[in-house]
């Protein structure tokens, strides 16, 4: 290993400036400190650092995805047969859902980390390591029947637009993974509208089952047509929806480890369900149609409200980024979900646009929590200034 | 007693080589010095010449900008040479020490029977004046204002800091001395902070003319700052003086017997000191004569010196001297070596304050924490972190944001009067975005201080 080191500082002038790589310095440096931490020890200030960094922070995030991400490889596999009436083993539901997810992990990352390496060189940065989870949150929140090109347009239009444009990781307003969803959901609407969210491209002699639908539990309640999944089956995720969304189970394991580690917020993941439940209580109170009529803990289980509170309402850049301010929030956006939900003619799901909604909102929030800090010192000044004046 | 003020926010790390409680006295160095940096804002103007003899308590340099305030040699001995870094600013003023401990006299008086001018003119005079300092910006005092009160702290939270319990043992009069000389230098009250639980030597508990405030809690529960802040924080136009415990003692030298006596007493500490422990020594020593012979001698590690803790000391060479403010001298590995995948190991010889590093199921471990940085630098991305280690009610990531975009308005609004690089040390520490915290704070503090100048 040592030796590996060696040879890579060894290359390592090729790639300053003057050197034959000059512009790859980004890149090659990107892949250096992901091999080996860099001998770099501090200058100025505290003379020792915590040992967290953006790269250990990125990994517990993906970590905390690979639950939901491994339940999603399956239950491609499993929807997929079950919707044409076969009968296979585990093995092969696995290997069908990796052939299908697999390719877009990969689109996902590539032409995400190639337009990101493009602009470290650019603007001559280290490259960010916000990506990491990025790319792997865009193929989570798509159907697994979108075509890998428009993956592709998708991720490079949240990366550019969503955050290089705004100056890059923890300068953008927006979340860059919902971006990406909502680019698609808005631009290919006939593949996000919840219908047929299973793979459906059939091969010779196959058929779909009779009375098969392929279709999201969001999509039924909302078109009161077709069979409503069980509480179960909803919870422990075996329904058609987005690779990642569907099993609320996988997605609590994956929010214990980023609550334990204190790298998700658990102040935010936890006033989006309090949110979730008091609109749909609320919803409930005044029903008039069976939607609004729902029990209101069908929400949280439902679409993809726990993907969106655990892993895409707690980013911290987009989020509120105040201790109060997360409070309202993450309330904020239960409460927009599930409205958007119910009353909203147009679409069965709520919670993107209700996070992306809330990320516009986020610097207000935070500028009022501020403004009360500000108010409170200004308070204290004039006390003190009547009582010397007395 | 009052009840203790209960500090909840802050961070004890837990590094290894805590000063033993025994006491030694170090070799005489044959230099000491006097490092003008150690007084941010300072420019020095010399009034000797190389070669000149001096005694303790002559005046080597003044404030160009305030010419009363004197700042004087430590020992006896010959003006030796002077270190200038860039643009010829003055870094080091280096005295041969005689060993014959010349004092100058200043006249011994009793503070409580001095008028406030004769109190500070003594003080200008023997050099003590700059152990005075001032919020806001945490520089050395101007003896033409009069601060609103006088905070002392008589515990050092910081990692590794000196126990001044230990050191205050039998100088406990001087102490009392010194206070009382403070206690007349301002209309307001002189603030001591104690801790609730841990200081328990009676010339901090039972001090007089002063008001004892009882704190509890973690770093940085002594910072004379989270103090203030605490009992009574500064609001814009707010002047409020402190100074450190050692110095008081001084101060009380000065008027009990007349002369500048700048001998204190320091904690020698860290993971890579053989056998950590307190030393006598004179301020300004050289830090090769405190710590010969302590040190870890491993292949492939070199030792950094530190004057001071490890979060807001000053780094040294072995022939750098003690700073002045500085109790401590701490000695910790320099972590130039790299690791492989280092960032994705379990790690357990690191600590951290995330719950990523399984060091926090091992709450009774000391670390032996090297300089290493282990990322370069990033934007602001994780939130909520700063605001787990600063007890203060202060918005920590807004202040740094508006200190950055050099907005004036927002940092007057945001309490930049308030606070001090030292205060968000710990968020430097914690910040997993490696932002130069500290240094950011300094700005701030300097851009304020120059348009309200």
């Amino acid at each position: 290993m040592k030796a590996l080191i060696n040879l890579i500082e060894k290359l390592e002038p090729n790639f300053h400036k003057g050197g034959r790589f000059e512009k790859l310095y980004r890149t090659f440096e990107a892949f250096q400190t992901l091999l080996y931490v860099k001998g770099d020890v501090t200058r100025s200030g505290s003379h020792i650092r915590d040992a967290i960094d953006m790269k250990r922070t990125m990994f517990h995030v993906i970590i905390a995805l690979i639950p939901p991400l491994l339940f999603g490889i399956w239950n491609v596999g499993y929807q997929h047969y079950k919707a044409i009436g076969l009968e296979v083993d585990f093995i092969d539901q696995v290997i069908f859902g990796l052939t299908k997810v697999l390719p877009i992990i990969i689109v996902s990352y590539v032409s995400g980390l190639a337009v990101e390496f493009m602009f470290a060189s650019a603007r001559d940065h280290e490259v960010n390591e916000g990506f990491l989870v990025s790319g792997m949150l865009i193929p989570l929140v798509i159907p697994v029947t979108t075509p890998l090109w428009m993956v592709a347009v998708a991720t490079v239009f949240a990366v550019v637009i969503g955050k290089e444009v705004f100056g890059g990781t923890g300068m953008n307003i927006l979340n860059p993974a919902l971006l990406a969803r909502a680019f698609l959901f808005f631009a290919y609407p006939a593949y996000l509208s919840g219908e047929v969210w299973v793979y459906d491209a059939l091969q010779e002699g196959q058929q779909f089952v009779d009375g098969y639908s392929g279709a999201t539990a969001l999509a039924v309640m909302f078109s009161g047509e077709g069979n409503m999944p069980s509480d179960f089956d909803m919870f422990f995720g075996f329904i058609p929806g987005s690779i990642g969304e569907t099993s609320t189970f996988a997605i609590l394991l994956g929010a214990i480890v980023l609550v334990a580690t204190g790298i998700g917020s658990f102040k935010i993941m936890a006033s989006v369900f309090l949110g979730g439940l008091f609109m749909g209580w609320i919803l409930n109170i005044f029903a008039v149609n069976d939607f609004m009529a729902m029990p209101a803990y069908k929400h949280l289980i439902m679409g993809g409200f726990a993907f969106g509170a655990v892993y895409m309402a707690t980013d911290p850049v987009s989020a509120s980024q105040t201790n109060t301010g997360k409070y309202i929030y993450g309330i904020m956006i239960g409460v927009l979900t599930v409205l958007i939900r119910v009353l909203n003619p147009a679409y069965p799901e709520g919670m993107m646009l209700a996070i992306l909604f809330m990320n516009v909102f986020a610097p207000l929030i935070d500028h009022y929590v501020v403004e009360a800090n500000i108010k409170k010192r200004l308070k204290r000044m004039k006390k003190v200034r009547i009582q010397t004046q007395v | 007693m009052s009840k203790p003020i209960k500090i909840k926010k802050g961070l004890n790390i837990p590094l290894q080589g805590e000063a033993e409680k025994i006491l030694n006295s170090a070799s005489r160095s044959a230099k000491y010095g006097v490092c003008p940096p150690d007084f941010h804002g300072l420019t020095p103007k010399m009034l000797v010449k190389e070669g000149d003899k001096v005694e303790a308590g002559t005046p080597l340099f003044f404030d160009k900008y305030n010419e009363e305030i004197f700042y004087t040699s430590p020992v006896s001995g010959v003006f030796s040479d002077l270190v200038r870094g860039d643009k010829r600013r003055i870094l080091r003023v280096t005295i041969d020490a005689d060993g014959a401990d010349n004092h100058v006299d200043f006249g011994a008086a009793d503070p409580l029977q001095l008028s406030r001018e004769e109190i500070v003119k003594k003080l200008l005079k023997s050099g003590l004046w700059p152990a005075i300092r001032q919020r806001p910006y945490s520089v050395v005092a101007n003896p033409q204002e009069s601060p609103k009160a006088i905070f002392v702290s008589a515990f050092d939270s910081a990692p590794l800091g000196a126990d001044l319990d230990f050191i205050l043992n039998g100088q406990e009069q001087e102490f009392q001395t010194g206070l009382n000389a403070l206690s007349k230098l301002t209309d307001g009250k002189v603030h001591l902070g104690v801790h609730a639980e841990n200081t328990l030597n009676r010339g901090f508990t039972e001090a007089k003319n002063v008001v004892v405030n009882r704190f509890t809690g973690p770093h940085p529960a002594g910072n004379v700052g989270i103090q203030i802040h605490h009992v009574d924080p500064i609001n814009k136009g707010d002047i409020v003086w402190y100074a450190g415990v050692q110095h008081v003692i001084m101060i009380g030298r000065l008027f009990e017997k007349g002369i500048y006596d700048a001998a204190k007493i320091i904690a020698l500490t860290g993971s890579e000191v053989l056998n950590p422990r307190y030393y006598k020594v004179i301020q300004g020593a050289r830090i090769e004569d405190v710590v010969q012979n302590n040190v870890r001698v491993e292949a492939d590690i070199r030792p950094r010196y530190i004057s001071g803790d490890v979060l807001t000391g000053t780094k040294a060479a072995l022939n750098d001297y003690l700073r002045f403010y500085h109790d401590q001298i701490t000695i910790i590995p320099e972590g130039d070596k790299p690791e492989i995948f280092g960032w994705i190991a379990p790690n357990i010889d690191k600590f951290s304050i995330s719950r990523s590093f399984p060091a926090f199921l091992m709450p009774w471990r000391k670390f032996r924490l090297n300089t290493n940085i282990r990322s370069g630098e990033r934007p602001f991305v994780v939130t909520g972190v700063y605001e787990k280690v600063l007890p203060m009610d202060i918005m920590p990531m807004q202040l740094l944001k508006s200190i950055m975009i050099n907005d004036i308005d927002m940092m007057e609004k945001l309490g930049i009067y308030e606070v001090s690089p030292e205060d968000f040390a710990l968020c430097e520490y914690v910040c997993p975005s490696k932002i130069d915290i500290q240094d950011t704070i300094r700005d701030g503090l300097d851009v304020i201080r120059k348009e309200f100048a």
